[in-house]
């Protein structure tokens, strides 16, 4: 077996990696970390994939967009050996996610998009039997979890049975125990739904770590900004198909600038508005009901610009913003259509 | 081979670390058994003849069994559950031993089924329960019933994996054990009942069992019970852990 004996388990710090570009063995991973060909995957007449490839650079982040039943979890999980594909390959860390799975997956950290804690153990027994299960012994499960519990602000409630914790704690011993064997790969789908401003700050700067150590993550996600952080490229999916995939700049380009709303006093004059502001932007400015919108060519003084035009035309201002272009503007600018409910599924925050 | 050992020890640790910190489910090891003993001896007892035995004899080997088939309950339980909340996905997506999940949770079953037999024992030593053999055939007993035990609780695996709650399991679990336990000689004697199920009772692996348990407690005859419990026991395992192992392989996969 390749598995490194009890006496050097992957968690010890001092193993011949000294970074995690490499296998928990030590050996390189030749190529990109993460390859998909052609994957499809059907749930009776759903498509939940459809024709998918997928490459992340070893050290690199790839950010899976995508709206909710888009296909991102099937993605996870066939990549993470959970779920056979109905055609199509995949290789992780170099393993093929059919041939190989007892290899991959000590390759690879998990945080699926439901906390998978076991609520009757405390959060230090969590990771504990996390550390053991990937091969490690008793002593070096402890330090491992000890070390995480604090990484994840969770020292304090460490003893404490996981059914006492929050979402968002739950959460974040989730994303803990994905990181206990610090596998060269990692999924985290959905890592910061449900998760407060501050503890979503401290998930990306944690990602953000891990990537500069040369993690390589696969993250999905709804929203653009995260991805924008976070990612190197972007994928974006839609129900079961990758649309669009690039650099986050690649695809802001493909999206537009942001959108500047302006909300009128008087409706009546919307559509008078709406020719006026027309030359801060590219497209024709969107009239909805009093409120104008449009995307603006040029971020600095639009909101200063669009104020003395509507005021010289003595057209009477609500309110008015400039927005940075969420995933529903990236759908309506690639697909043409907004982002579709998906009965199926609760309604996605945000 | 030793990390299958050290996986399933681990699964087991965690299976049993739970129970101290879970009152309700030690409820049902201890006090539900000796509430069913106290009703059947007085209660039924009265009204039940069985030649050449007090009825709290006969009836407490039978009623181990009966416990001891149900004690794979935690199993069916908390393998749903955690299905339902991805505790399998995370342990599928771990690189440990495949059946350790399984085997540890079946082996975690072993020692509550213990602990109930104890519990058992010891209300019916307060009610005039005794052995009526030697040391070594109670210990073999004992090996019996754990063993019994175990296999049950491989039926009661794959029951876990394949249905959609925790609730279905238990009335599933409930539906299909019971009546197997009550037509046998767990608490009458077969030949009291109509010809039918005297023919059911008589190939029954509880019946096989419950005479075993009576044969290497009480000393009654022995007759063929002892090698029939052994053979069913060994059909039930070899036939459903492999079904288990399977389903687990492919649960919330496919
Ligand atoms: N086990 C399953 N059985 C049947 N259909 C499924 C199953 N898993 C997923 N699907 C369907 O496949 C499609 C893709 O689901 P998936 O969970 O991958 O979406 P997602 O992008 O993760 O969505 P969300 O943002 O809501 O998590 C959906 O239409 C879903 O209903
Ligand atoms: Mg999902």
């Amino acid at each position: 077996m390749s598995r490194p004996a009890e006496s050097d388990p992957p968690g010890e710090a001092k193993v011949a990696r000294s970074s995690r570009a490499t296998r928990v063995d030590g050996s390189a991973i030749d190529g990109a970390a993460i390859v998909a060909t052609g994957l499809n995957k059907n749930f009776g007449d759903v498509e939940a994939l459809s024709d998918v490839d997928l490459e992340v650079g070893t050290g690199t982040v790839l950010g899976l967009l995508g709206p909710n039943g888009a296909g991102k979890t099937t993605a996870v999980r066939v990549l993470a050996t959970l779920l056979k594909p109905d055609s199509g390959s995949a290789t992780v860390a170099g393993f093929d996610v059919l041939r190989e799975g007892n290899a991959l997956r000590e390759n690879i950290g998990l945080a699926g998009q439901y906390a998978a804690v076991d609520e009757n153990l405390t959060g230090a027994e969590n990771l504990t039997m996390v550390g053991r299960l990937y091969g490690m012994n008793r002593a070096g499960a402890r330090r491992r979890a000890a070390e995480l519990l604090d990484r994840f602000d969770l020292s304090d409630a460490g003893d404490r049975a996981a059914k006492t914790y929050s979402g968002g704690m739950r959460r974040r011993l989730d994303l803990a125990a994905a990181l206990v064997a610090k596998p060269p790969v990692i999924f985290l789908d959905e890592p910061t739904t449900g998760l407060d401003p501050r503890s979503r700050l401290a998930l990306w700067e944690t990602i953000e770590g891990l990537v500069s150590d040369g993690t390589t993550v696969l993250l999905t996600t709804q929203y653009l900004d995260e991805a924008d952080r976070l990612a190197d490229r972007i994928a974006v999916i839609d129900h079961g198909r990758v649309i669009a995939d690039g650099t986050p700049d690649e695809l802001k380009d493909r999206i537009g600038g942001e959108r500047l709303e302006v909300t009128l006093a008087d409706y009546g004059r919307a559509a008078e508005a709406a020719s006026i502001l027309s030359g801060l932007s590219e497209d024709e400015p969107v009239v909805e009901h009093d409120a104008v919108k449009l995307t603006v060519r040029e971020r600095k003084g639009a909101i200063v610009e669009a104020v003395q035009m509507l005021s010289e035309a003595d057209i009477g201002i609500d309110d008015l913003g400039l927005r940075r272009p969420s995933m529903d503007d990236v759908f309506l600018s690639l697909t043409g259509h907004a982002v579709e409910a998906d009965e199926d599924d609760e309604a996605g925050p945000g | 081979m030793k990390r299958l050992l050290v996986d399933t020890l681990v699964i087991t640790e965690r299976n049993l670390i739970r129970l101290p910190r879970s009152p309700d489910l030690l409820l049902a090891f201890t006090v539900q058994p000796i509430m069913f003993v106290l009703l059947f001896v007085y209660v039924f007892g009265g009204a039940i003849s069985t030649p050449g035995f007090t009825y709290v004899d006969f009836l407490i080997p039978g009623i181990i069994v009966q416990n001891i088939a149900f004690g794979g309950f935690v199993t069916a339980i908390g393998l749903n559950e955690d299905l339902s909340k991805g505790l399998i996905d995370r342990f599928r997506s771990l690189p440990m031993a495949r059946p350790a999940v399984l085997a540890g949770r079946t082996l975690a079953d072993v020692v509550t089924n213990l602990l109930s037999v104890i519990v058992l024992l010891i209300t019916g030593f307060i009610i005039g329960f005794s052995f009526g053999t030697g040391i070594g055939e109670i210990l073999a007993g004992l090996l019996l019933l754990m063993f019994f035990g175990y296999a049950f609780s491989w039926v009661f695996a794959l029951l876990g994996l394949m249905v959609s709650s925790p609730e279905s399991a238990n009335s599933l679990g409930f539906i299909a054990v019971f009546p197997l336990t009550f037509i046998s000689s767990a608490f009458v004697p077969v030949d009291s009942m109509p010809a039918a199920l005297q023919w059911f009772a008589d190939i029954n692996p509880f019946t096989f069992m419950v005479d075993a348990m009576r044969s290497l407690w009480l000393g009654s005859p022995a007759g063929n019970s002892i090698w029939g419990a052994v053979a069913w026991t060994v059909a039930i395992l070899v036939i459903f852990a492999p079904l288990a192992v399977g389903r687990y392989r492919s649960a919330a996969g496919t």
